[in-house]
C-alpha cells in the first residue's frame, strides 16, 4: 500500500524486539496493524477487508 | 557461513532476476547497544551477491541522524528501502529473521519493479487516499 501512494508509509516492527512498542500499541497477538494511532486490525485479514478497515475515515 | 541453503539461493537469484529497476537497502545501525544489529547486517549481505540490481546502503544512527530521521527511523536495527526514483516508504524495524525475511524479499521485488498484489480495485481505493497514513504492522519471529 505504501508503494503506491506517496501519502503512505509502512512499517514492519518485529514486537518482540522492541517491547516498548509492543506494550504501547497494546500487541497481544501478531499480526496486529495499527494505522495512524486509531485504527486497529487484529490478525491476516483478506486483501479487500484489511483495505476496507485500514483506510476507514475515521483514521 | 552463509544463512540459506544452495537452493534458497537459486530461488531468490531466479526471482531477484525479474527485478527491472535497483533498490537501495539503508540499513540503520550502530555499534554498541544493539544485540540484532549485527544478524540483521548477516542477513542483508546475502543479498547483494545474488542481484546485481540489490546494493545494502549502512547508516551510522548514532552519527547520522539527520539521515536517520529523513527516513523516520527511531531505533535500530531498521531498513529503509529506496527505489531508483523513489523512495519506497517500506521500512522493517527489527532483525528481518524467520518470515520477516520473506516479506522483506517480497518488498524488495516489489520495489525493484515487480507488479503490486493490490487487486486493481484495491489500488485505486489506496492511491485516493490524500492524507498522510502511518501503518506499523507488529509480527514475531516464526
Amino acid at each position: 500500500m505504501a508503494f503506491a501512494n506517496p501519502l503512505i508509509t509502512a512499517y514492519a516492527v518485529e514486537a518482540t524486539e522492541f517491547p516498548d512498542l509492543a506494550r504501547h500499541y497494546r500487541v497481544s497477538g501478531v499480526p496486529k496493524t495499527v494505522v495512524n494511532e486509531t485504527i486497529e486490525i487484529l490478525g491476516g485479514l483478506p486483501q479487500d477487508l484489511f483495505v476496507e478497515q485500514a483506510l476507514q475515515p475515521n483514521g | 557461513m552463509p544463512l540459506l541453503t544452495p537452493a534458497d539461493q537459486e530461488t531468490l537469484r531466479a526471482a531477484f532476476d525479474e527485478m527491472t529497476s535497483p533498490v537501495r537497502v539503508l540499513f540503520f545501525t550502530q555499534t554498541l547497544d544493539c544485540e540484532s544489529c549485527l544478524e540483521t547486517r548477516q542477513i542483508l549481505d546475502e543479498l547483494p551477491p545474488l542481484s546485481s540490481r540489490i546494493a545494502i546502503e549502512e547508516v551510522n544512527f548514532i552519527l547520522e541522524k539527520d539521515k536517520a530521521a529523513q527516513f523516520g527511523i527511531d531505533r535500530v536495527p531498521a531498513i529503509a528501502l529506496v527505489g531508483g526514483d523513489s523512495d519506497s516508504r517500506i521500512r522493517f524495524l527489527g532483525a528481518p529473521s524467520g518470515y520477516e525475511f520473506i516479506s522483506l524479499v517480497q518488498a524488495v521485488l516489489l520495489v525493484g519493479g515487480r507488479a503490486t498484489s493490490l487487486t486493481p480495485e484495491n489500488l485505486v481505493r489506496v492511491a485516493g487516499v490524500d492524507k498522510p497514513l502511518t501503518m506499523k504492522v507488529f509480527t514475531t519471529p516464526t
